[in-house]
């Protein structure tokens, strides 16, 4: 059975979901709600949304590291403009930025 | 006199023989002097049933965690000596760590862990916000500051504060790349040769990588 591809290539802008669902997630409060670029795709792993509830089918979910500038995390930022804070971040918890060309 | 930390407080001489000896000093507590968590009993539990049933021996255990207390950063270290020394080995760990780890019979273990490099340009820092996610087949246990609250937080919100802290004072126009290990890669850096070592050995170059510059809170100096 073949997989639909990722989602979102290296480069791409990206929006991390600004949601607050309860139980075990990977993705930092820090980061939900802002928006990086897309650094490489790792692969496929399980879920670990699902793992942690011993669900040991969970879905193969793409996961991405995403690139944020430090400044755009924190916005009284005291150090360069050019420094950055790199996540893994499910690709279920993603969107595309819109106004961006497709 | 020196008192050790969290000692007590009173006034006496301890230098003489003519002590009361019922005085007692509180203790310092056994491992088993706190109260078991839920998750320490259910795995102990867990532990019993598997031997019980014949799945590993307790000897497969202690052999286990024999060799992962065995692990410690001198393996990542010979991986950057030997990246210093030979450019197309550098280029295949940073491309793919754990065949490159393979050619010296290091084994990565289960996890990918991806090599980032730090250059003139940029300075690459690893932290583990969620909780304390850490290449151990590469550097072994991580230290405990590690997984502490203060710097998980601090090293994503405030880096340069925290390095200068750990003594690295970074050239404002080196940018920080701060690597929070949040799912399922593991991150370990190649830290920049230091200048002078040219007439080092790989072995005495290894020597130079410690712990915390695979880590990325400090940098590697020679000698």
């Amino acid at each position: 059975m073949s997989r639909p591809a990722p989602l979102f290539t290296p480069g791409t802008r990206v929006r991390v979901h600004e949601r607050f669902p309860p139980g075990h997630v990977r993705t930092p409060w820090y980061c939900r709600g802002k928006t990086g670029e897309v650094e490489r795709i790792c692969g496929r792993f399980r879920n670990p949304e699902q793992l942690a509830y011993g669900n040991r089918e969970a879905t193969p979910e793409v996961l991405y590291r995403v690139g944020f500038a430090s400044t755009s995390l924190w916005p009284d930022y005291g150090g360069s403009k050019h420094d950055r804070v790199e996540i893994e971040i499910y690709e279920h918890w993603l969107e595309p930025v819109s106004g961006d060309p497709a | 006199m020196n008192e050790p930390a969290g000692g007590h407080s009173h006034e006496h001489d301890h230098g003489g023989y003519d002590v009361d000896p019922t005085h007692r000093h509180p203790p310092q507590p056994d491992l088993e002097d706190t109260p078991l968590a839920r998750h320490q009993v259910m795995q102990m539990a867990v532990t019993s049933l598997l031997i019980e049933k014949g799945i590993f021996s307790g000897d497969d255990m202690r052999a286990q965690v024999e060799r992962m207390d065995g692990l410690n950063p001198g393996i990542g270290a010979r991986l950057v000596a030997r990246a210093w020394t030979d450019e197309g080995f550098r280029q295949r760990l940073l491309a793919d760590s754990r065949a490159a780890a393979a050619e010296l019979g290091i084994d990565t273990g289960p996890i990918p862990i991806l090599v980032m490099e730090n250059t003139p340009e940029t300075h690459n820092l690893v932290v583990c916000t969620l909780c304390s996610c850490y290449p151990k087949f590469l550097l072994g246990v991580p230290p405990d500051w590690y997984k502490s609250r203060n710097y998980r937080r601090r090293a994503v919100r405030e880096p340069r504060t925290v390095l200068a802290e750990f003594g690295t004072e970074l050239d404002p126009n080196v940018a920080v790349r701060v690597h929070d290990s949040t799912a399922d890669m593991r991150y370990m850096i190649l830290p920049a040769r230091p200048a002078g070592t040219e007439g080092m050995s790989e072995e005495e170059l290894a020597g130079l990588v410690t712990r915390d510059s695979l880590i990325g809170v400090t940098v590697p100096r020679a000698g």
